[in-house]
């Protein structure tokens, strides 16, 4: 499986039936593949759209019928529209119980960078903000490192998106949280170890206590805590 | 309300005006009157939107033709040209928190001052911003915005200007109605009073200025 589907598929375990949620463009748009049998996720698209449904038949577009990247999807039983300012009322005004996004870095705090690298790109930080300050529970999605280097960090270089810390971030090595503003180590990804994870992360990286280790020996988890640079919880 | 042409609308508009235009990446864009002020090359102009769009659509067309001396938008990372010019010093871009745009125009149109808001608190949207605390939680008071035009998009309007949109055209445009000195209609469909149910209005006849005839 690749590390996208990966994401995506443990992402999706985060779901519960009636939830509104809100997905980011990149790996956070698999998640709509993923939704168990049987329940049922609104999916909202900021640009005024809740039961956002799949691209249309050939010939059956609607050039009125859009998700935010101004692409033609169809739009399912039970959806609604509406206008911007519903649209994000939904989104700061605390209605929206999930939002996935993407990013460039997280802090050991739990902040998240992820809508410009300065001198180099600029898109404009569209709804990003306002999702990860309004949002009920935000999961970041996104590779453990980029070119070799750490995603988790420190303190993030590039600007923030929020001073919310978010709740989870789900990687293709590892889930970790921020319980007490500190990344904690909550899970391995099937096949990966402690030490795996440790050597991806920059910073202080607590190991959880119950950490779920599928294919990992516990003395090995124990002299992983001890040795890594975070503490146990 | 008046109807006008669509040359005359364009007409109307003087270069280095501020105009708020509807549409989310071109979707709910009043595209004819977009090629019109690129037809008759209205300059200097600030553009008030979403995003930049792409190049060959919506406000895209805008910033190819180099109309526009500022944008306030949300996000211009589907144009590139937006970025040459910006990196090169031909417009001025202020990106906005989308949420926050949204209810700047909503204030603007609604008689507020501005609005406060959790979002950018922390970041570098926050810069230069008042910080105001309401029980205990840091926001950012941002002021409303207004525009000269309001550029606005309709799926259908009556004889009156009474207005609907349709789907995710609806967008900006029915905020940005509210909050400009003149506003100009461009409806799929014209249609007479009565036809659209009084519970289907979307935007009331009397915020309409102008309604662009079917050329």
């Amino acid at each position: 499986m690749d590390a996208q589907t990966l994401i995506a598929q443990r992402i999706a375990q985060e779901l519960r039936d009636g939830m509104l949620v809100n997905l980011g463009i990149g790996i956070p748009t698999l998640v709509a593949n993923f939704v168990p049998k049987g329940m049922h996720v609104f999916f909202q698209s900021e640009n005024g759209l809740i039961g956002t449904g799949p691209v249309a038949d050939p010939g059956m577009a609607l050039p009125w019928l859009t998700d935010a990247g101004g692409k033609p999807v169809t739009a399912l039983p039970g959806a609604s529209t509406f206008d911007s300012a519903m649209s994000f009322g939904l989104i700061r005004g605390g209605h929206l119980d999930l939002t996935v996004l993407g990013g460039l870095q997280v802090d050991q705090h739990g902040r998240l960078a992820n809508w410009m690298v300065p001198g180099k790109m600029v898109p404009g930080m569209g709804g990003a903000m306002d999702l990860v300050a309004g949002a009920k529970r935000v999961i970041v999605a996104m590779q453990h490192t980029a070119k070799g280097r750490p995603k988790i960090v420190r303190e993030c270089s590039l600007p923030l998106t929020s001073d919310r810390p978010v709740d989870l971030v789900v990687t293709e090595l590892a889930v970790i949280g921020f319980p007490h503003g500190r990344a904690t180590l909550l899970e391995t990804m099937d096949g990966v170890t402690v030490e795996e994870v440790v050597a991806a992360t920059e910073g202080d990286l607590v190991i959880s206590p119950e950490l779920s280790e599928p294919t990992l020996p516990k003395a090995t988890s124990k002299a992983a805590a001890m040795t890594s640079i975070g503490e146990p919880l | 309300m008046k109807t006008i042409s669509l040359q005359d609308a364009a007409a109307m508009i003087p270069a280095g005006a501020t105009l708020m235009v509807g549409g989310f990446m071109g979707v709910g864009t009043p595209e004819p009157l977009v090629d019109e002020l690129v037809r008759q090359q209205k300059g200097d102009l600030t553009v008030i939107a979403n995003d930049t769009a792409a190049p060959g659509i919506g406000i895209g067309k805008l910033i190819t033709a180099k109309l526009l001396r500022r944008v306030i938008v949300s996000h211009i990372g589907l144009n590139p040209e937006t970025q040459k010019q910006m990196l090169a010093g031909d417009l001025q871009v202020d990106l906005v928190p989308q949420g926050t745009l949204a209810e700047r125009i909503r204030a603007g149109g609604f008689g507020l001052g501005g609005i406060l808001t959790a979002t950018g608190v922390g970041t570098i949207a926050a810069e230069g911003k008042q910080t105001v605390a309401v029980d205990g939680r840091d926001y950012l008071l941002e002021p409303a915005l207004r525009a000269d035009f309001a550029l606005v998009h309709a799926f259908i309007a009556d004889y009156l200007g009474n207005l609907g949109y349709v789907l995710t055209a609806r967008n900006f445009n029915p905020l940005m109605a509210m909050a400009a000195e003149t506003v100009v209609v461009q409806a799929e469909n014209i249609v007479p009073v009565g036809v659209i149910a009084p519970d289907h209005v979307m935007t009331p006849a009397p915020v309409v200025d102008y309604l662009i005839a079917k050329g």
